[in-house]
């Protein structure tokens, strides 16, 4: 037998092709530039723009009303009357642009300082609270979800009331917790921990669950123990499942602390200013909408954070990614 | 003394009373030192559970198996063997080198050992150069020798495979056999290898056992005589079609018994 012919030349030879189509040093495949983050801005861009020919749009055909003209009216001056006047078009419906941006930098009060400055303040009140129930969610989600994930017992009587626990709507619980808690920030972060700690329960025990069962048996011819298997197995193939959680409960939090300062008659959060403007509604819809469009710009603040966090920590995953 | 030695093994799934299915009846089989022993049969045959009786991931319903002279539970716990799936089972998270690593890091290697150990094994599947590629940058045969790498990593005495091959093309699979040959020629590792591939278990084996199912029973263990090493030109030779037509056999008149 000739030396070529031996089962170890014969597998260098031909393994050598499959080496040579992934190219000699398989590079690592380009990144997915429509996953990058830039162009994500992009596209918020484009639609943000697309959002605002429509609005503005139907303004033009189906609202009130208003005049074009200089400050003293001298260069031109005339009034656009819409074609087709719709009541949800109304300036009371859907104000225009202008002027909800325009709130911005308008003083919120007669000789206060300007709506972005009031906004800005309630908003670190706001998200400080949500950043702790945020925390203390997930952390007792996690707890929660890896004790479910260990004993099917606990988690056939447990289970139920975790979801139970979700049909409450908050706006009845959110009183109590102020009583006991007194009105204050840890019952607003606590209202927001309420909200946030189910989809940490449930994604971790599915996450815990996740992982292929010969993994579990690979590391069971290891000798590895639960809670080595737990760390190096079970925890990483969880991560895509708990970020999916984070994310809505980033979004979750910001929501439960603003609805946990309502009753709790705390005046700096984003709660209180949104039941200012929702009392001047009528008259000055601009102001609510300008502070929506704020309080919706702190959710996705939070959200992109966990994005950011999740694409460092599952950098190498390709499972779940969508 | 047997690196395995297994006796009187019946498996019965299910609780009495309900219904039963025998995967394993009447299981007697010595496995030496340095065999590669290949476990051949139709589906639900249960050789892929006579494997996992052996690796004590599951147990018997009765008899005894002994790994090294010690109870299969305690082997396990000794980690005397590796075991290779079907599907190469690659934890994504980690490169190349850290899913070899993985054993020595549960075994509390230090990290000069893990990574010394780690290349070498990576030369021995001729995988070097790829230490820093993740599972998803590779090929399937080449993942699933990362796999063989891994199930080596520790040096355990006996390696068990559960149809390695199966899901990679014939190519491929004739490319990785030959390469199984030469890793067990140089690290005279005892192999168990699960399979339905018959030119396979010929080309590999030993001892090639030949099971039937329902219930699963060893129904002949036909020894292969060709010589070694093996290559390509045994895939030609007469005998080798021989011994491939000795098995079919075999395997047919497991059946026939049923029928």
């Amino acid at each position: 037998m000739t030396e070529s012919t031996l089962p170890g030349a014969l597998v260098k030879n031909t393994e050598d092709d499959v080496m040579d189509t992934l190219g000699a040093d398989v590079s690592v495949p380009p990144p997915d530039r429509s996953r990058s983050l830039g162009m994500m801005l992009l596209r918020f861009a484009l639609v943000f723009v697309f959002v605002i020919v429509l609005w503005e749009g139907l303004k033009f055909i189906g609202g009130t009303p208003w005049r074009f003209s200089t400050n003293d009216g001298a260069l031109f001056n005339f009034t656009w009357f819409p074609p087709f006047p719709m009541k949800f078009a109304s300036d009371l419906n859907m104000p225009h642009l202008w002027d909800i941006f325009g709130a911005f930098i308008q003083p919120a009060q007669r000789n206060g300082p300007p709506l972005i400055q009031v906004l800005a303040q309630a908003a670190v009140v706001t998200m400080q609270a949500a950043l702790a129930g945020f925390v203390i969610g997930t952390l007792l989600g996690l707890l929660l979800g890896t004790i479910f994930a260990h004993s099917p017992l606990l988690e056939r009587a447990l289970v139920p009331y975790v979801v139970a626990s979700q049909t409450i709507p908050i706006l009845a619980i959110a009183p109590m917790v102020v009583v006991w808690l007194k009105a204050g920030w840890w019952s607003v972060a606590l209202l927001a921990a309420y909200l946030c700690f189910f989809p940490v329960t449930i994604n971790t025990l599915r996450g815990l669950r996740s992982p292929d069962p010969r993994a579990i048996e690979l590391m069971k011819s290891y000798a590895a123990s639960r809670w080595t298997t737990l760390w190096k197995v079970r925890y990483p193939s969880a991560l895509p499942y708990i970020f999916t959680a984070l994310k809505i409960a980033a979004t979750t939090a910001i929501v439960g602390a603003i609805i946990g300062e309502l009753p709790s008659g705390l005046g700096e959060g984003l709660g209180r200013v949104i039941l200012n403007f929702n009392s001047e509604y009528a008259i000055r819809p601009h102001k609510l909408w300008a502070t929506i469009l704020f309080t919706a710009l702190v959710g996705i603040l939070f959200f992109v954070t966990v994005i950011l966090v999740e694409r460092v920590m599952t950098r190498n995953m390709r499972k779940l990614e969508s | 003394m047997s690196v395995v030695s297994i006796s009187s093994v019946n498996k019965i799934f299910g609780k009495p009373g309900e219904n039963q299915t025998i995967a394993l009846k009447d299981i007697d089989l010595q496995i030496e030192q340095g065999e590669f022993i290949s476990l051949i049969g139709p589906s639900g045959c249960g050789k892929s559970t006579l494997l996992r009786i052996i690796g004590d991931l599951i147990s018997p319903t009765n008899g005894t198996v002994l790994v090294n002279g010690k109870p299969a539970p305690q082997a396990r716990e000794n980690r005397e063997y590796g075991i290779v799936f079907q599907a190469p089972v690659l934890f994504d998270w980690r490169s190349v080198e850290k899913n070899v690593q993985l054993p020595l890091e549960i075994m509390g290697k230090s990290p000069h050992e893990r990574t010394a150990r780690a290349n070498e094994m990576l030369e021995l599947v001729e995988l070097n150069g790829f230490q820093k590629h993740y599972p998803y940058q590779l090929s399937g045969g080449m993942q699933q020798r990362v796999s063989i790498a891994r199930a080596l990593s520790f040096n355990p005495p006996l390696l068990l495979m559960d149809e390695p091959f199966g899901a990679l093309d014939e190519i491929t699979r004739e490319r990785l056999n030959a390469e199984l040959l030469d890793i067990w020629s140089r690290t005279k590792t005892t192999i168990v290898f699960v399979t339905h591939s018959i030119p396979e278990a010929v080309f590999l084996s030993t001892r090639v056992v030949v099971m039937s199912a329902r219930p699963g029973r060893i129904t002949q263990i036909i020894p292969i005589d060709l010589p070694q090493p093996r290559s390509g030109e045994t895939r030609e030779s007469p005998r080798y079609y021989e011994l491939i037509t000795q098995v079919r056999e075999g395997l047919r008149g497991g059946e026939g018994m049923k029928e």
